[in-house]
Formats: structure tokens, C-alpha cells, sequence
């Protein structure tokens, strides 16, 4: 192809993201769009697979069975998130094989949030209550977006995430209610997870490198800085309506612009953990990589199983 | 009457108890996405089942103790499930086993349970059948690809198969409160179980390429409150936060 012709396809692929048309997997796509999707939506999935770690965590200490049970199956939903995320992602023409090597090796990001260690069960409450409401503000938009198979997957995705936003910070409203002991325990929690929350919506637009780009294709509607403001003003008052104090002495209602003003987020601490060195980077990777290679002999004794029962079948035929 | 039926009813919920545990804590470690999925929603199943169970024997005892109270505050050897369901998640193929050897018992349990004069359990029995169904076909699948699969996995699944052997008899034996339930009506006798589950068990262990072991030694004593090591340990994390902050509410 010419390079004039490149450019053509180029302008008509704009173009159709413009007039707000899916693109789907077969369709001509630019290179960039395609490693830039496969990017993204790896570590989305990467994400909802490493995220699934520190809650599962409190599987086996879940103080009610019925609080086991909405455990159990908040992180069953993680995995299938995680499924038909890379399964979007392998319509991009990469395998999950290809996929979880990236992650492996570290390569591949996750959301860094995971790195922090579940240490009681309040834990449970802010991460479904922060975390996933985080993760639905900057989720919401990709409902939209331009890539038809990540849409569709994200509209599943973010019905199940705000199930259990709400779970979480139903969890919470129940200990910030409950003993002495308890409520000390949800506050500790809160302290704990919110400044981890607020770096969760990526660093400041001034340092985002990918926002202009992802704009454009709408994988982003909102930058960084926009969504963290919105995250902000919607939780402050859901923690002052349970009685439990945000660890921010800068925060502050601020009548003129409408929103709050916030204290200086330790972006230090963000690109530590960004870089591998949080509280629990290398047990996160170890259990990921220790389950694939400890499954190994599984994987292959299913590929040999398979392969046999194909031979049974096609001897069968002859 | 009361006392049996509620030893009764925790002698068939603890086993879905323990192994509900046992399969919880594989969750986001397993050896593929789908099987962690797999693992994790017969872990949900099992759960589920549990609640049912418990929440009628707190009807029945009537002494303001709750499923919780029931599920997470009694000594170790007030628990009553067969020795097999706590063996640890040595290796997929000593999970699978274990899942197996316990699953072709459940389902032909559930299938009498149904027909129990107690119309709670009949109903539980009922509800629980399609899950549990689903649970045989997931692990007898398993047995017989890892079984049939490579040496390797052969190898594995035999011994998983050696070692839980031990554990297989003690599904049918009955304990004082069963017989009484068998004369009521309401329970199932389980030793008319047996015949079957072997038939059944071995029909897929052939298929799966594996030997029927021949040992003829067995363990026993779950359903008497004794258990092997390993049960205390599990009592510990399931029992932690009831035991760590008592008379909450979460």
C-alpha cells in the first residue's frame, strides 16, 4: 500500500470514530490503535485478575457465611471480567498466552492499587467502596468507546462493579455502625485506602502521556485530574454520611468552583509502587506466576487429553 | 427427635461446609482462569447449600444460636464431616480427586434426600441437585483428563486417587442420629449408597486410564468429631474473625 493510501484509510478511520461508528475487529484499524487498545485493555484485564488476589485473601476469614458468599462471588466476577477482557483483546490478534508473558515478565502494567496488602476485613469495605468506585468512574466512559468488543465488554463489566461498589460500602456503613472496635477498624481502613484510591485515576495530566491520543479515540472522555475531582466529590459525602473522617486536613468544600480542594497526593509514592517496589509488588507477581507454573502440567495433560479424544473420534470416521 | 434431626442436618452441611472452604481458598491461584472460576463457584455452591442447612438447624436447636453461631463457634470436635472433604489442596489433581470422590457420594445422597419426609430437606435436596450435578461432570471430566492426559498427570492423579481411597469408606457409615433419622423417614440411608458410588467411581477412573486402588484399609472418625491434623488449621481462618471479635454484626 501507498503511503497515500495509508493516510486515506487513516482519514476514512478517523473519520468513523468521529461520527461516533464501533470499530470492530476485522475492520482496517492503524497499527498504533491496535498496540494502543491491546495496551490498554491487557492491562484492564491484568488488573481485574491480579485485583482478585487481595481480596480472595479474606475468602477463607469472611466473618458471616453470607458475607462469604458475596466475597466468593465478587471475585468469581473479577475472574470473568477478566475473561472476556482478554478475550476482547485477543481480537486484536494476540493470544492470552502472549498476554499473561507480559505480565510475567513485567512488561505488562496492572492497576497498582493491588499492591497494597488486605490486613483486616474492613479491607473489603474500602475496596469495594473506594476502589471500585474508582475504577467505575474511569470505566464508565469506556461504555463508549471506539473499540466495538471492549464497549460491549465494559457495559457488563461496570453493571457488575457498581453491584459491588455498593456492597462494599455497605460493608463499611455495617462496621462504621457496629462496636467501638469496629468502627475503628472501618477508619482504619479508609486511611489507609484513600490516598492509594485518589492515585488510582493515574497522575496528573501534566504527566499523562497517553491522555491526547486516547482522547481522540475515545478510550478516555475525561482526563486524569477531571475524574479524580469527580471521584472526590462523590465519596466525601458518603464517608461523612456513615461518620467516617477522609485522612486529608486539606480537604475542604469550596463554594465557588462547587467541588472540594484536596492535600497533595504523594506522587512519590505513586511511581515507587508504579515501578514495582509497593508493599506487596513481588507477592502479587509471585502468585501469579507460581499458579501459572504450577499449572502447567494441568494445561497440558487438558492439551493431550484433547488431542487423544480427537484421534479417538476421527479413527472413528475412517 | 429434635437432637437427631439437628445432628443430622449438620452431618450432611459440614461436608459442604469444610470443602467449601478447602475450595475458597484456591481462588486466584488455580492453573488456568477457567478453572479458578470453576473452582470458585462450586466453592459458592457449596456455601449456599450450607446457609440453607444451617439456618434450619438454628430453627430446629431454637436456642438463639444463628447459621454463624452454628458454622464458625463450635469446638473442633463438635464438627462432624467426613475426613475426606478437609484433606488439604495438595495439587490440582489431590483437589480434583477429592472434589471426585466427594461429588458421585453428594449427588446420589441429594437424590434420596429428595424423597425425605422433611419437607425442608427434601427441598434443599432439590434445589442443591443441578449444582451438584454440575460439580460431578466438572471433576469427573477433570479425573479423566488428567488421568488420560500425560504421564505426568497420570502419575499425579494416581496418587491423589491412592491417597483419598482411604477416606472413601467412611461416606457410609452411620452415626446414632442417622439410623434414627433412616426409621423416621427423613434420612437417607447411606450405606445402601455404597454399591453405587463404587460402580459409579470406577467406571470413570477406567476411562480416565487409572487403577482401582485395592487397599482395603480405611480412615475413619469425622462423623464422630475426630479429624486429622489438618483440621484444625482450616477451624483457625474459618473461625478467626467470630472467634477474634465475638457478638458482632458484619
Amino acid at each position: 500500500m501507498s503511503e497515500e493510501q495509508i493516510k486515506n484509510l487513516e482519514a476514512q478511520f478517523e473519520a468513523r470514530i468521529a461520527r461516533d461508528e464501533k470499530i470492530e475487529a476485522k475492520d482496517w484499524m492503524p497499527e498504533k490503535y491496535r498496540q494502543t487498545h491491546i495496551r490498554q485493555m491487557s492491562q484492564h484485564a491484568h488488573s481485574e485478575i491480579v485485583g482478585m488476589l487481595p481480596e480472595g485473601n479474606w475468602i477463607t476469614r469472611a466473618p458471616s457465611l453470607r458475607r462469604k458468599v458475596a466475597l466468593l462471588a465478587k471475585v468469581q466476577d473479577e475472574a470473568g471480567h477478566g475473561l472476556y477482557l482478554y478475550s476482547a483483546c485477543e481480537t486484536l490478534g494476540i493470544s492470552r498466552d502472549e498476554l499473561y508473558d507480559q505480565l510475567h515478565s513485567g512488561k505488562a502494567k496492572y492497576s497498582s492499587i493491588f499492591n497494597y496488602p488486605t490486613v483486616t476485613w474492613a479491607d473489603m469495605g474500602a475496596i469495594g467502596w473506594l476502589v471500585d468506585g474508582a475504577a467505575i468512574i474511569n470505566q464508565v466512559p469506556l461504555c463508549n468507546t471506539s473499540y466495538g468488543p471492549y464497549a460491549r465488554a465494559m457495559v457488563r463489566v461496570c453493571k457488575e462493579e457498581s453491584f459491588h461498589q455498593r456492597q462494599g460500602y455497605e460493608i463499611m456503613i455495617k462496621l462504621a455502625n457496629g462496636t467501638p472496635e469496629q468502627k475503628e477498624m472501618a477508619q482504619d481502613a479508609l486511611n489507609r485506602w484513600w490516598w492509594p484510591s485518589l492515585m488510582m485515576l493515574g497522575p496528573t495530566d501534566a504527566e499523562s502521556i497517553h491522555t491526547e491520543q486516547s482522547m481522540k479515540w475515545k478510550l478516555k472522555r475525561k482526563s486524569n485530574d477531571e475524574l479524580r475531582q469527580q471521584f472526590i466529590d462523590q465519596t466525601v459525602p458518603q464517608a461523612d454520611l456513615i461518620g467516617l473522617t477522609i485522612p486529608d486536613p486539606d480537604l475542604k468544600w469550596n463554594e465557588e468552583k462547587g467541588s472540594y480542594d484536596f492535600g497533595e497526593i504523594n506522587w512519590d509514592e505513586f511511581w515507587q509502587v508504579v515501578k514495582g517496589h509497593g508493599p506487596c509488588n513481588k507477592e502479587r507477581m509471585n502468585a501469579r506466576v507460581g499458579a501459572w507454573e504450577r499449572g502447567e502440567w494441568v494445561r497440558d495433560a487438558a492439551m493431550a487429553y484433547a488431542e487423544k479424544q480427537q484421534q479417538k473420534k476421527e479413527k472413528q470416521v475412517v | 427427635m429434635k437432637d437427631n434431626l439437628y445432628k443430622y442436618i449438620l452431618g450432611i452441611a459440614d461436608n459442604s461446609l469444610i470443602l467449601g472452604q478447602r475450595m475458597g481458598s484456591l481462588t486466584g491461584h488455580g492453573p488456568s482462569l477457567e478453572t479458578d472460576i470453576a473452582c470458585t463457584n462450586i466453592s459458592l455452591d457449596l456455601f449456599g447449600q450450607v446457609r440453607s442447612y444451617y439456618q434450619y438447624a438454628a430453627k430446629i436447636a431454637g436456642d438463639g444460636r444463628t447459621e454463624d453461631d452454628i458454622a464458625m463457634l463450635r469446638k473442633e470436635r463438635e464438627y462432624v464431616n467426613v475426613l475426606l472433604v478437609e484433606q488439604p489442596n495438595t495439587d490440582f489433581a489431590y483437589t480434583m480427586a477429592r472434589q471426585f470422590l466427594f461429588d458421585v457420594y453428594h449427588l446420589l445422597l441429594l437424590n434420596e434426600l429428595q424423597k425425605s419426609k422433611d419437607l425442608t430437606l427434601s427441598a434443599i435436596a432439590s434445589k442443591s441437585i443441578k449444582e451438584v450435578s454440575y460439580h460431578q461432570r466438572f471433576s469427573s471430566d477433570w479425573i479423566k483428563r488428567l488421568g488420560d492426559g500425560t504421564d505426568l498427570s497420570h502419575q499425579k492423579m494416581q496418587d491423589a486417587i491412592d491417597a483419598l481411597w482411604a477416606y472413601t469408606d467412611e461416606l457410609f457409615h452411620q452415626t446414632q442420629a442417622d439410623k434414627v433419622m433412616v426409621k423416621e423417614g427423613v434420612g437417607v440411608d447411606v450405606t445402601k449408597l455404597k454399591e453405587t458410588y463404587y460402580k459409579q467411581v470406577n467406571e470413570v477412573l477406567e476411562e480416565a486410564t487409572l487403577n482401582i486402588p485395592e487397599s482395603k484399609y480405611f480412615q475413619k472418625g469425622g462423623k464422630e468429631g475426630i479429624h486429622t491434623e489438618h483440621m484444625g488449621y482450616l477451624l483457625s481462618d474459618l473461625q478467626y474473625m467470630q472467634r477474634t471479635y465475638p457478638n458482632m454484626e458484619w
